[in-house]
């Protein structure tokens, strides 16, 4: 559980290479954790953050795990080997995923399905799954990292947008069902986020970093939120965006 | 049974439950019998700041025995002022019952409200510590439930191991089901009070010093201001006393006694009502308002004892954010380290609107019971403090290094490493417990955080 200054014991990075997942865990590891582990599909991308958080938090045990995002039917035991791992799993961050920028799916329709199976389908049995694992612990958070692009789905990368709005439905409406459990999920919508993932991409406007996420996740966690934007700005955005009429949202220079 | 949302008096760290209600010990070892792997821990009152009485994903059996039909289950032995006591009964239900037949409980810490279980489990103490000891150096019996479903009743004598495993064990080794307690004679329900402002810190410790007059009082507290700086910095307000004698009381009544609770605390408060300025103030008039020399006062057992009592929930105070009580303790010749402490937290502008310094007496036998020979100092503050986990860490090297400690039932946050550090016996505790749990059934948030139960649960895999 987090202990009574808000500092969680155990924490669990799924998409151990994430630059969002990696800033959120600068911010949230702190005098008190006793664990982190990282799951990647490649251990190797992981170990250098891995020596940086050793250097800069010695008292922390830092843990491996591999996995293969793509596999949904490989979520539920994951989560098992994680906690004869460490143990309880306090706080989960969900930084998995696949943004597939310029794929050409008419002439490759396939290459929606690995999208699919990481951002919706494998999200989605990896939310159940520590969803139960925290139920029995009566206590733990999970943080997805959702996306605008979810919230109003639009041409350029439909997708992409399709599996958020699809995740972040799901996750919400889960969070509900886990009311009094103890177990609770923190909905994170950022917008454009300058990082590796979008590297050589055109910045869409109220672009923010990885740092200003984690800042808005940390905040979150500590107060309870169900839901958090960042920039904190796009919530009303959206607000207003959401029920511009089609024809107007079309030819909006989003 | 029903999942229950539980917190200690800090309001801090929620976790769920399975929480049950009984004083019925056949029910106990059916919930016991039934615990899975998270086991199980009792509750009284839930008076302990932190996580020590509640158990996430596991059961939790609240046993108290408010509003109980049957009455208070304690009988005092007039003739030798034996209390034999359920654990379920608060020191409020002992008191109401004992001041007017001129018993007092042997010690009472800042609250009447804990129950008698759970102050044995954190072996409390109060303001006469470095005359009388803790609370336990005045139980002659402990009935415990054991893990097993068995019953023994233990004595120093008759299971000392276990005996003191169970003074300060944070309930990791049982249920306290009764106890017998020696009681404290008095002839009045008064409190003859000394009260004097000292200037600075160095006033304070050698006015409360063990080689000063301290010594000949049996109830001595120091109330320090932790936000006056300068020359002024660790001022306080010293308060003594004893029990009144007849002669002290103008009243026919000299035992009367009447605890009625005065203010509710509002049922909601924001985050941030009790900060740096308004604690400043109320320090400044809480200062001001205690004489400048020495002054004697009658004050009822209340006003001296239990003035937080007075406010019903007064945990709320701190909005929802909750708050943590820091209490720590470090030997006599560290007075240093305390100055130290003091400045750290204050120049980080964590205002603490209780701040306690006492001197405590020789330690005793318990392995896991908190006081030893030196200065506790005891300071709350708000939970959602900016860097308050850094603040924390570095604060608990002080003392650790200074050979000091951290009071259990008080604690949010320690690292394993702390508690070893600070309880040197803690590994020989370890092994007794385990020998009177030895599948692990009693588990705590506490136990889970600081790593305080070794015993794996393999009760289902025989």
């Amino acid at each position: 559980m987090k202990n009574g200054v808000g500092v969680a014991q155990n924490i669990v990075l799924f998409g151990g290479t994430s630059d969002i997942g990696h800033a959120i865990l600068r911010r949230i590891i702190k005098p008190g954790v006793a664990r982190v582990a990282l799951v990647s599909r490649d251990l190797d991308a992981a170990a250098t953050f891995a020596s940086e958080m050793e250097d800069s938090f010695p008292d922390v045990e830092i843990h491996h795990v591999r996995y293969d995002a793509a596999d949904a039917s490989s979520m539920a035991h994951v989560v098992t080997e994680i906690v004869s791992e460490i143990g309880d799993i306090d706080v989960a961050v969900i930084a998995q995923g696949l943004l597939n920028e310029g794929a050409d799916y008419y002439n490759d329709p396939t290459a929606l399905i690995p999208l699919a199976e990481v951002n919706f389908t494998s999200t989605m049995v990896l939310l159940y799954a520590l969803a139960q694992q925290m139920k029995l612990q009566g206590y733990g958070k999970t943080v997805l990292l959702s996306s605008v692009a979810g919230e109003r789905v639009r041409k350029g990368n439909p997708a992409y947008g399709a599996t958020k709005a699809g995740i972040d439905g799901f996750a919400l409406a889960l969070d509900h069902e886990l009311v009094g459990t103890g177990a609770s999920i923190l909905v994170v919508r950022p917008g454009f986020v300058t990082t590796k993932m979008t590297t050589g991409m055109k910045k869409a406007p109220f672009s923010t970093d990885a740092e200003s996420v984690a800042k808005v996740v940390e905040s979150g966690i500590a107060s309870g939120k169900k839901i958090v934007w960042a920039p904190g700005l796009l919530r009303w955005m959206f607000l207003i965006l959401k029920n511009v009429p089609l024809p107007i949202w079309r030819k909006l220079p989003l | 049974m029903a999942l229950q949302r539980l917190s200690g008096w800090g309001r801090t760290a929620w976790t769920v439950a399975d929480l049950f209600h009984t004083n019925d010990v056949h029910e106990m070892q059916r919930i016991i019998d039934g615990s899975g792997p998270r086991g199980v821990i009792a509750r009284g009152l839930g008076r302990s700041y932190g996580a020590a009485a509640q158990n996430a994903g596991g059961n939790v059996i609240e046993i108290t025995a408010e509003g109980d039909p049957n009455g208070v289950d304690a009988f005092l032995d007039s003739a030798t002022g034996v209390l034999d006591v359920a654990s379920s009964v608060s020191l409020d239900s002992i008191l109401r019952m004992s001041v007017p037949r001129g018993w007092f409980v042997p010690v009472t810490p800042g609250t009447r409200f804990i129950t008698v279980g759970g102050a044995i489990a954190s072996d409390v103490h109060g303001k006469n510590h470095h005359f009388d000891g803790s609370f336990g150096q005045h139980v002659s019996s402990i009935t415990l439930l054991l893990a097993s479903g068995e019953i023994l009743e233990m004595s120093p004598q008759s299971h000392p191991e276990w005996f003191w495993a169970t003074v300060g064990g944070m309930g990791l080794t049982g249920i306290v089901l009764r106890a017998k307690v020696r009681m404290l004679p008095i002839e009045s329900s008064r409190v003859r009070v000394e009260t004097e402002r000292l200037v600075n810190f160095d006033a304070v410790c050698e006015a409360m010093s063990s080689d000063g007059a301290d010594n000949d009082y049996r109830y001595s507290v120091c109330w320090i201001d932790l936000l006056a700086t300068g020359s002024s910095m660790g001022r306080g307000v010293l308060t003594r006393g004893e029990h009144a004698s007849v002669a002290d009381v103008k009243d026919d009544d000299v035992l009367a006694y009447d605890p009625r609770l005065k203010v509710p605390a509002p049922g909601w408060v924001p985050n941030g009502v009790l900060n740096k300025w308004s604690i400043k103030a109320f320090n400044e008039v809480w200062y001001r308002k205690a004489p400048a020399n020495r002054h004697v006062s009658i004050e009822s057992i209340p006003q001296f004892f239990h003035p937080l009592d007075g406010v019903h929930q007064w945990n709320r105070l701190y909005g929802k954010q909750g708050f943590i009580q820091y209490q720590f303790i470090v030997p006599l010749d560290r007075i240093d380290v305390l100055r130290t402490v003091i400045e750290t937290f204050s120049s980080a502008g964590v205002a603490s609107f209780l701040a306690v310094l006492k001197r405590m007496g020789p330690q005793n036998l318990a392995p896991m019971s908190f006081p030893t020979e030196g200065w506790t100092l005891t300071l709350d503050m708000a939970a959602g403090i900016k860097g308050l986990p850094e603040l924390l860490a570095k604060v608990d090297n002080m003392v650790l290094d200074a050979g000091g400690r951290h009071y259990l039932a008080k604690d949010s946050h320690v690292s394993p490493t702390a508690v070893r550090r600070g309880y040197p016996r803690l590994d020989e505790w370890m092994q007794t417990r385990d020998s009177m749990d030895p599948y692990g059934l009693w588990r705590s948030d506490l136990a889970r955080r600081l790593g305080l139960v070794s015993a794996q649960h393999t009760r289902e895999n025989e």
